[in-house]
């Protein structure tokens, strides 16, 4: 632990970091800003947690019995490995052989109750000055390759059962989004349907690492669902080195660039040129952790071709970087080398109203909330609206009073309602 | 405002360092052979411990005489690395390898009777 309370004059030696830090301690110099953060709202749309700690919990709450012997019979072999997923952990290079030590294992001392990972969440969220995160699993990014469509959707009934039903109880500031497992659109179905009226629940996640056309007839039936129940679809981006086109890089650093967008980029690309939008009017969508460059990249690569080929997209009736405008993009990793092109990507996506934060904590490119605050080019009310007031409307989350800004002078209620956003206790 | 002691030369073994809280500030030290370098525990990207990280090889990469990759190599020098995001820095200059203007901030470091003094000019 260090002492920054300590007499002026005292000198100290500050640890080095290491696996087995405090999340407080490691983050100590991001609570220099949260503390200018405190009548901002700021909900993280895009944390995570390690699940694999937490294995043998997860699999306990799978219903079939013979998927969770299965998978528990993996508990006695060496290392104990995660049974029946499809993670690949010699490779996974993101801590850099060790450079980012919270990225190789949050090892620090937490209680065991409620439960250790909630304790390291409320953590994280403390340190940062978090009123919500958006809870993620981290290697289960990667189900959607798994070659076993039964596998998929049975690991990922028991993490939303894990999550939604034992962990999030123990703190409301939690939320989710449903981990939906794409391979098997029956079973996406059977959990849109379950958790369509749980509140903890803001939306449905699609992990986008996967070779699945989402506009294939089969998914129709799940996305009116998600439409009635008015929660958002998203698209949670990832990596997958084992592609045919990414084996053509050499590092981590080449595919991993690469990779989050690609996914991202096919799904967007077939979703509007498919007519998704237009069957599917209400239905509100997130794209997440594919950074934001890449947005107006296919906006007018998408345009650009639609104006010769319109009769290949014959359900569309506006352009399609006006349907891409109305869709929600989370910020994380944001590229800000160049602050012009940044600049003019926000007005690209209309950034003021439709981009939310996200940190993707605990991960090795982590954003803070000063990665917005520190934007020269937002005002007060766009920096509000990005951290927490545009996901407050998305998600209708209670705003506390105090937390609504001064962009809107008069009455409380007058502001709210200027803003589109719910107090607290009305 | 006066030099500030530290710690002791001997304390920091070569080619490590220490980081010290004083006044306010953090500061890493960092010994290579006889001599000491100091930066500002704050790294330039996102404000992260820097100094706090650990110190690895700086990694290059061998080309044979005619350009064909030969596979990565250690270089010699030594970097500091952010534990927040892994940029990574010269322990000597304090520069970014690939970046000269992304650069840590360094802190005057002198040693007396064989203590280590900081001088902080604000």
């Amino acid at each position: 632990m260090d002492d920054r309370a300590a007499p002026q004059s005292a000198v100290f030696e500050l640890p080095k970091v290491d696996v087995m830090m405090d999340t407080r301690d490691l983050l100590a110099h991001a609570k220099k800003d949260t503390e200018k953060l405190q009548d901002y709202f700021v909900v993280d749309a895009d944390g995570h947690i390690s699940e694999f700690p937490f294995w043998q919990d997860i699999i306990s709450r799978m219903d079939n019995d013979v998927y969770r012997d299965m998978a528990r019979s993996f508990k006695d072999r060496p290392g104990s490995p995660p049974g029946l997923h499809n993670a690949v952990p010699g490779m996974l290079y993101q801590d850099m052989f060790g450079r980012i030590p919270h990225q190789q294992r949050q090892g620090e001392d937490a209680p065991a109750q409620p439960h250790k990972m909630v304790t390291l969440t409320q953590r994280a969220m403390d340190t940062m000055g978090l009123d919500y995160m958006v809870v993620l699993p981290t290697p289960m990014l990667v189900l959607g390759m798994h070659p076993q469509a039964e596998i998929e959707a049975a690991i990922g009934q028991a993490f939303n059962a894990w999550m939604v039903e034992d962990m999030i109880p123990h703190e409301p500031r939690m939320k989710n989004f449903i981990y939906l497992p794409f391979n098997d659109p029956d079973a996406c179905l059977k959990e849109v349907e379950k958790y369509a009226a749980n509140p903890a629940v803001l939306g449905y996640m699609v992990t986008s690492t996967r070779y699945r056309a989402v506009h294939h007839d089969a998914y129709m039936k799940v996305y009116a669902a998600i439409e009635a129940s008015g929660k958002p679809i998203t698209f949670h981006s990832g990596f997958h080195w084992g592609d045919e086109s990414m084996k053509q890089c050499n590092r981590f650093l080449s595919m991993h660039a690469i990779s989050f967008v690609y996914f991202n980029i096919i799904h967007m690309t077939n979703w509007i040129v498919n007519g998704i939008p237009e069957r599917f009017p209400k239905m509100k969508v997130i794209w997440i952790e594919s950074g934001l460059a890449w947005v107006p990249f296919i906006m007018q690569r998408l345009d650009s071709e639609y104006m010769m080929r319109t009769s290949e997209a014959p359900l569309l009736k506006r352009k399609p970087s006006e349907y891409m405008r109305e869709m929600y993009y989370t910020s994380q990793p944001m590229e800000r080398d160049n602050l012009e092109l940044l600049e003019s990507t926000f007005k690209a996506i209309n950034a003021e109203t439709q981009l939310l934060y996200a940190s993707d904590w605990p991960h090795w490119d982590f954003d803070l909330p000063s990665s917005i605050t520190q934007l020269p080019f937002l005002n007060e009310q766009q920096k509000r609206n990005i951290l927490g007031l545009n996901a407050a409307k998305l998600f209708n989350l209670e705003v506390p009073k105090h937390k609504l800004g001064k962009a809107n002078p008069g009455p409380v209620g007058a502001a709210a309602a200027a803003q589109g956003v719910r107090l607290v206790g009305e | 405002m006066p030099d500030i002691r530290v710690g002791k030369f001997d304390d920091i073994a070569d080619g490590d360092h220490k980081i010290y809280a004083t006044n306010g500030r953090e500061v890493g030290v960092f010994r290579v052979g006889q001599n000491l370098h100091a930066w500002e525990n704050h790294c330039p990207h996102a404000g992260g411990p820097i100094c706090q990280g650990k110190i690895f090889g700086q990694v290059g990469e061998v080309l044979s005489p005619g350009k064909e990759s030969r596979g990565l190599c250690y270089t010699g020098r030594k970097h500091i690395v952010c534990p927040w995001h892994g940029f990574e820095f010269d322990i000597e200059t304090g520069k970014h390898p690939g970046d000269a203007h992304t650069r840590l901030r360094g802190i005057p470091v002198s040693v007396k009777d064989g203590d280590i003094y900081l001088t902080f000019n604000r």
